[in-house]
């Protein structure tokens, strides 16, 4: 349901400090509010990275991603889980399920990460045997016929299971509306990394990351509203352009970092101008056709996608040399910063062979870990802004 | 009369690794093609029906683990880049390989004609080779077997991977070797693989009497060696299998335990359950804690990460690829988590354990995630308590002697008071 229009357009610091107020809420209060005023209607989960929200959409649940505590949630329970060289996410995704933070739903669906979030949706079997769960096996074979087969028999399944939890059977059209919903999310979100790239200091990371998380907890078309009214907010009140450096962070693609390190890198002179923050929300780089069969569509559109990840094989030889360089280019960027949460096997396997596909192209970069409950940032601080300063003195030779 | 049949099977093995890391050598001037695989999901038999040579980098690893060489090639990958926190077989292999690539028997090893990626029950294989691509500029060719998230191998999950083998595998081999698909061969060599496995599975299964004739994991690994590896729907592999079951049987008739580092272990206090891969760093040093108190192991899980025979399967010459799939799919690590810990209760009953320790390794995710999950789901369902400890597959910083010696006492003392609370 659409957000009733203010009188007035919202400002940015409105609009910021809503979405503020839902990154901060660990007890998902919009999510049950939605559910209270939506009886029969379900919400369903997702973790990082990859799921087809369309189809809890369409089967009537409330999409909710789940990405943790962060730094605002004590672990008490979520460490007697999982042994010390195991990342944070888990954890504390843990924690938020034993505490009844996630109780409202109905069901939590666990994309092909890695496998500690493979490992996850089977703890979750036991641990809550009346959600459904669902370990989502994306295609990762590079043949287009094999993986879209494979994926779209994967979605027809996974949509039957949803419909029978929500008890809700969406129609063909049904989905195509879901698919039109998110299209313009991605589109939306687009919109946003373009005007960031663009004019960054118009739209500070900061914003933006908290204006996706919110996007995370809040239906679609809500967060469609809230983004164009963003948008608006950024071209009735700029800001000052700065000295910065540009750089594009890497890496964070899963386990998110806490905001205060976003923010420490944009105030130690670093315009990020590409990221991989909350990826899933624009896996998709193209729209899906809304032309036959709706499933199929989406099936074809992952398998033709052009999203170059960790979370999938790479069926280039040269590829992961070339990404970096690619994104460096098309962002205009100065550097990198490869920044990986701890013990991340996709991020940190993948580092030493884009690292050094960027540095053979002659483009600086630096690279630090972090964790989501990472409390002191004085380090990276330091380290990022010395890249700038660095990056602005010598420039990427 | 037990040791001239041992010194048998472990002289056949010797043998058979030896003339094919020799062979593996002189590949390239002999023009036989090399595959390299991953030990989870592989397709040895097919790989094999092409004429070419497998080479499996865990085993590299794990062997050099054994030799202590690890250590230094871990360090080497580190100085590269590679993270501290990731997988020691990747850095291991890496590091090897930046060092001159000479294998675990001292001969140097080729480079792949093929990487076939068998991409079952671990994430990191996937990343393992792409980053052996880029070392090796060599062709890859992925074959994805989807995760038994449910617990079952799904029908279109089969479908799917017989899809890329004959769409995708198949032509790949056919590419590296130069040869067709030959699917006579194949089904050749899986009943060599079928008869292999039933010597196996009872050697396994031995483990059920009293006292266990052999150790079901510190013992097991090197009897998995063959059948991991290169020698599954082998002629050797047969004949390895067949001496080594006539060994055990004769040992089990003769009311003997296994032999261990530290001499025969015939007095059995406690029989164990283990769900985790071993430290290869201090293999012996491991064993010996186990051994020295007693305690043998009756069954493992580890030694099922290249295929579950002991719950039947077999691979069947009369359905070549779609065995294949089986196989793949049943893997232990491509199990998921309520069904490892189905497995690991069925062998505390089956095998009448006393109790089962968990060592999880810093290095492997996808065993070790959820692994104190496990432990108290087994205790809770079996009324027997566990143990649980910490180190690594290869990476030697990771293993403290002393802690894990410690926590291993305390809880064969932990079991001893229990046993002697329940008959006092």
């Amino acid at each position: 349901m659409a957000t009733p229009q203010p009188e007035r357009p919202l400002t940015r610091a409105e609009l910021v400090a809503w979405a503020r107020d839902l990154y901060d809420d660990l007890d998902f209060t919009s999510v049950r509010r939605w559910l209270s005023e939506h009886p029969g209607r379900k919400a369903g989960g997702y973790l990082p990275v990859y799921a087809p929200r369309e189809l809890l959409h369409a089967a009537g649940f409330l999409p909710v991603g789940i990405h943790g505590g962060g730094d605002r949630l004590e672990i008490i329970r979520g460490d007697a889980f999982y042994q010390s060289y195991i990342c944070h996410l888990p954890r504390s995704v843990i924690e938020l399920a034993q505490s009844g933070r996630l109780d409202m739903l109905s069901a939590v669906l666990f994309p092909s990460t890695c496998d500690v979030i493979r490992n996850l949706s089977g703890m979750w079997k036991l641990l809550y045997p009346d959600v459904y769960v669902r370990y989502i096996d994306v295609p990762q074979v590079p043949d287009p016929a094999a993986a879209a087969h494979f994926w779209e028999g994967e979605l027809r399944r996974l949509l039957h299971d949803l419909s029978e939890v929500s008890g809700h059977q969406p129609t063909d059209d049904d989905l195509r509306a879901s698919i039109a919903v998110y299209n313009e999310m991605r589109e939306v979100l687009r919109t946003l990394y373009r005007a960031r790239q663009e004019r960054p200091w118009d739209v500070p990371t900061e914003e933006l990351y908290l204006l996706m998380r919110a996007g995370e907890v809040i239906p679609p078309e809500e967060f469609l509203d809230r983004a164009r009214a963003y948008l608006a907010a950024v071209e009735a009140e700029p800001h000052r352009q700065r000295d910065n450096s540009r750089v594009v962070i890497t890496g964070a693609f899963c386990e998110q970092p806490p905001l205060g390190l976003i923010k420490s890198i944009e105030r130690a002179g670093c315009y990020i101008v590409d990221d991989d923050f909350l990826l899933g929300n624009r896996f998709l780089t193209r729209e899906v056709s809304l032309d036959g069969d709706p499933l199929r569509a989406l099936a074809e559109a992952f398998v033709h996608n052009e999203l170059r990840t960790s979370v999938l094989y790479e069926g280039d030889a040269r590829g992961k040399k070339r990404l970096m360089q690619q994104r460096v280019s098309e962002a205009r960027a100065d550097g990198i910063i490869f920044a990986a949460p701890s013990f991340c096997d996709p991020a940190l396997l993948d580092q030493p062979m884009l690292r050094s596909g960027a540095e053979q192209a002659g483009i600086p970069c630096i690279a630090f870990k972090y964790s989501e409950n990472s409390g002191q940032f004085q380090q990276f601080r330091e380290q990022a802004g010395t890249f700038s300063d660095s990056i602005k003195l010598w420039g990427g030779a | 009369m037990s040791v001239a049949l041992k010194d048998r099977s472990m002289l056949l093995q010797k043998e058979m690794i030896a003339s094919h890391f020799a062979r593996l050598e002189k590949a390239p001037e002999n023009h036989e093609p090399v595959v390299y695989t991953f030990v989870p999901g592989n397709l040895v038999e097919l790989i094999r029906s092409f004429g070419a040579l497998p080479v499996l980098p865990e085993i590299n690893a794990l062997q050099s683990g054994m030799r202590k060489l690890s250590g230094d090639y871990i360090a080497e990958a580190e100085r590269l880049g590679h993270s501290e926190d990731v997988c020691a077989y990747v850095k291991c292999d890496i590091g090897m390989l930046r060092s001159g690539n000479i294998g675990p028997s001292g001969t140097k090893l080729p480079k792949p004609d093929l990487l076939l990626l068998s991409y079952t029950g671990c994430y990191t294989f996937m990343k393992w080779f792409e980053l052996l691509r880029e070392e090796y500029d060599c062709p890859a060719v992925f074959f994805h077997v989807p995760y038994q998230g449910d617990g079952v191998l799904e029908p279109e999950h089969r479908e799917y991977m017989l899809r890329q083998l004959r769409e995708q595998v198949i032509p790949a081999l056919e590419r590296a070797t130069g040869r067709a698909y030959d699917e006579e061969a194949l089904r050749e060599r899986l009943a060599l693989a079928a008869e292999a496995e039933d010597h196996l599975v009872a050697v396994l299964q031995s483990a059920k009497h009293k006292p266990s004739p052999i150790d079901g994991y510190f013992g097991t690994v090197y009897y998995v060696g063959p059948i991991f590896s290169a020698f599954r729907g082998t002629p050797e592999g047969v004949e390895y299998y067949r001496a080594l079951h006539e060994e055990i049987d004769e040992r089990r008739a003769a009311g003997l335990g296994p032999v261990t580092p530290e001499g025969p272990l015939n007095e059995q206090r406690y029989r164990l359950v283990v769900e985790g891969p071993p430290s290869w760093t201090h293999f012996r040093d491991f064993w010996k804690m186990f051994a020295d108190e007693g305690a043998v192991v009756v069954a493992s899980t580890y030694t099922k990460v290249g295929g579950t025979y002991d719950f039947g399967f077999r691979h069947n010459p009369n359905d070549p690829l779609g065995t294949l799939a089986d196989y793949c799919s049943g893997c232990y690590t491509n199990l998921n988590l309520p069904s490892r810990i189905d497995m690991l209760v069925r062998y505390i009953r089956e095998y009448e354990a006393d109790g089962f320790v968990i060592n999880s390794v810093k290095s492997c995710n996808s065993f070790s995630a959820g692994q104190l999950m496990i432990l108290r789901e087994v205790e809770k369902r079996t009324g027997i308590p566990g143990a649980f400890i910490e180190s690594d597959l290869v990476d030697p910083r990771y293993f403290s002697t002393a802690n894990i010696k410690n926590r291993l006492e305390s809880y064969f003392q932990m079991l001893q008071a229990r046993r002697e609370g329940q008959h006092a």
